[in-house]
């Protein structure tokens, strides 16, 4: 053989090897679209909470111990800089001394401004209506997090260990609250949900907000509930009872 | 009367080690600052002051300075290109060429900062159209390219004719540019100290003064350096412009806060920033409004003091830290001041709700902050010496439209 067809079949090689490794990356991102779009939720469905904070222990933290538990957040000692995925805020009216508890998380808005703001669509609501962070494509900008207004998102300031294969973060990224989406796709109901019912006052009620017949529906329509800063029109899917 | 096609413009020509040495510096801020960003995303940003309370912090003070500067230092070529005034012509070269380095600067600190920096290509290839930054992605990307091509159509002598024509296109996008970016303030509905469509004016006017102050400052070093001597009259022309800018700044920011006074709603934010007593007071009233905004338009309207370059220069300096104190007080202020989600109501949290935050910036974002500059000081060191920007004569004959050559005249 000569030199020149030896080389040849080198390129040949060369250009098979990458043509192959093209074929496999190709496939294996069609595999993965297949799946997402096999498993495709219903926007029919619009997941959502009602918390009733008559029912909210002042003291009681069971939800914000049960996501921390469920997703893998724990505290590295440096409070300023660790992720909160759901957190208690203490409330008190100056004027007449009365005081509240009421959890505060990701609100789910129906129009989230974390969606908007967002460069590259890593901030995104899925048609079920949960907002999620995918982390493959947050780059880090953090701006969803100047454009939240519930202080809802975290970014991820250190390495992270011990983490849940449900739950994936990554340092360098923002998170929420993901109202535990690998419950709900499973058709479970959110941990902070399960813990307050388990063993605090069973303040929160998770369920469909389209579905008229849901036991969320009902109380809705029944009883006067709130969404914290309904003036800007984002319609969270997390309204309180007693506020 | 001096005309733009006759003068003759030259690279920087000096020999010797100053040169090399002054870049070499420069360099090594630039590469100190890349070190910073190293160091910031591999130990992750608890590194750093900014944390889950105040987001963005010094990075982006720079990084927005730089962005909004560059714009800015357009103008001196817009205004001879788009408003034909010919006494800035001779200039519009290095106005292209500050716009290109200071922009890039800028939004190397942007990217260095990011969590995920080595995600860029993902910025660069997903976008969310809904979004002012993925507007801003194009809208500083295309700047650089419009500049460049005007840069191309200055120096090509078959070119210049259409270099008008680019100059206006660069001018409408300038002004694109600086309100996509303050409109990333603009569009932040949830905080109290923005969400307001002043944002946009208010940046323009602030890349105008910015990007001025920097372009005088750069052209005296510029000139130093080449001992090309810089006449009085166009210092001092553009000192009066100066002046005017920085006028425009102060009006939008009396217009800012005085909308935020009349309503209700905003008095809290108003009262942290103007009265709080906090550093973000004192950096609003003596840093934004005393040292870069009173004493400047002092030296650059009385009389007594608008004749001398040197002021004009101190003028310009006093304009660039009142600059940055003015984005600290918006970045830094608008985040420290706690989110209102239950008015009227005191509230705690262990995730700091309802408090003031606090930041202190650290040593590796201030690096990192610092090498953006430095980044913009090579790109306009190397541009200097490789391309003719800088006209060969920069004495008032360049500039003066009416200047005759007396007895006294010096030949430069």
């Amino acid at each position: 053989m000569t030199d020149q067809k030896k080389s040849i079949l080198a390129r040949r090689r060369f250009l098979g090897g990458m043509l192959g490794m093209a074929g496999v990356s190709l496939t294996s991102g069609v595999t993965l679209f297949s799946v997402g779009e096999a498993k495709a939720v219903s926007g029919k469905v619009r997941w959502g909470m009602l918390i009733d904070i008559n029912k909210c222990g002042d003291g009681c933290d069971d939800c914000v111990t049960a996501c921390a538990k469920e997703n893998g957040i724990c505290s590295t000692g440096r409070p300023e800089s660790d992720p909160q995925w759901i957190r208690k805020i203490d409330l008190r009216d100056p004027k007449s001394g009365a005081t509240k508890s009421l959890p505060m998380m990701c609100q789910h808005c129906a129009e989230p401004p974390c969606v908007d703001v967002c460069p590259t669509g890593a901030s995104f609501k899925r048609a079920d209506g949960i907002v999620l962070v995918d982390k493959h494509t947050c780059i880090g900008c953090r701006y969803c997090m100047m454009a939240c207004p519930y202080k809802a998102r975290s970014f991820v300031h250190e390495d992270i260990t011990d983490q849940k294969s449900h739950a994936p973060r990554g340092k360098g990224t923002v998170e929420s609250c993901t109202l535990c989406v690998h419950r709900i796709d499973a058709g479970g109901s959110p941990a902070c949900v399960e813990a307050c019912s388990d063993s605090a006052g069973g303040a929160m009620l998770f369920g469909d907000l389209n579905d008229q017949s849901s036991e969320i529906s009902k109380r809705v329509a029944k009883y006067a509930t709130r969404q914290i800063r309904a003036d800007l029109g984002l319609d969270p899917g997390v309204r309180y009872r007693g506020l | 009367m001096a005309k733009a096609s006759k003068v003759v413009y030259r690279e920087i020509s000096k020999e010797g080690a100053g040169f090399y040495l002054s870049l070499g510096i420069v360099g090594i801020v630039a590469l100190l600052g890349v070190f910073a960003a190293h160091y910031m995303e591999t130990s992750g940003h608890h590194v750093t002051g900014m944390n889950n309370q105040i987001v963005w912090g010094l990075p982006h003070v720079f990084a927005i300075f730089l962005i909004v500067a560059a714009s800015g230092a357009l103008n001196v070529a817009s205004i001879g290109s788009v408003f034909g005034k010919t006494a800035y012509k001779p200039l519009a070269r290095l106005s292209g060429l500050l716009a290109i380095a200071l922009l890039a600067g800028g939004l190397a600190v942007l990217v260095l900062d990011l969590g995920r920096p080595d995600r860029l290509i993902v910025a660069a290839t997903t976008y969310n159209f809904k979004s002012i930054f993925a507007w801003n992605i194009f809208l500083y990307t295309g700047f650089l390219a419009i500049v460049a091509v005007y840069i191309w159509m200055m120096l090509e002598p078959k070119m210049n004719h259409y270099s008008s024509g680019v100059g206006v296109v660069a001018f409408v996008w300038r002004l694109a540019l600086t309100t996509g970016t303050g409109l990333i303030f603009g569009f932040l509905v949830a905080r109290q100290g923005y969400d307001a469509a002043v944002f946009a004016p208010l940046f323009i006017l602030m890349s105008f003064s910015l990007g001025l102050a920097v372009f005088i400052l750069v052209l005296a070093l510029s000139a130093a350096s080449e001992d090309r001597p810089l006449g009085d009259y166009i210092v001092l022309k553009l000192g009066r412009l100066l002046g005017l800018f920085v006028a425009g700044v102060l009006y939008f920011v009396i217009v800012q806060h005085l909308t935020n006074l009349y309503a209700t709603e905003h008095h809290g934010i108003e009262r942290f920033i103007l009265l709080g007593g906090g550093p973000i007071t004192k950096l609003f009233w003596l840093g934004q409004i005393v040292i870069g905004s009173l004493v400047p338009l002092m030296i650059l309207y009385v009389p007594a003091f608008n004749k001398s370059k040197t002021n004009i220069y101190i003028a310009a300096g006093l304009v660039i830290l009142g600059g940055l104190s003015q984005l600290y007080v918006i970045i830094i202020g608008g985040q420290a001041y706690p989110l209102v989600l239950f008015p009227r109501m005191e509230v705690k949290s262990s995730f700091f709700d309802g408090v003031i935050n606090s930041y202190s910036a650290s040593l590796p974002e201030f690096v990192l902050g610092i090498g953006g500059v430095a980044v913009a000081g090579v790109i306009t060191m190397i541009g200097l010496k490789i391309l003719r920007f800088l006209p060969v004569n920069l004495s008032d004959e360049t500039f003066d439209p009416h200047f005759k050559k007396t007895p006294y005249t010096k030949e430069h």
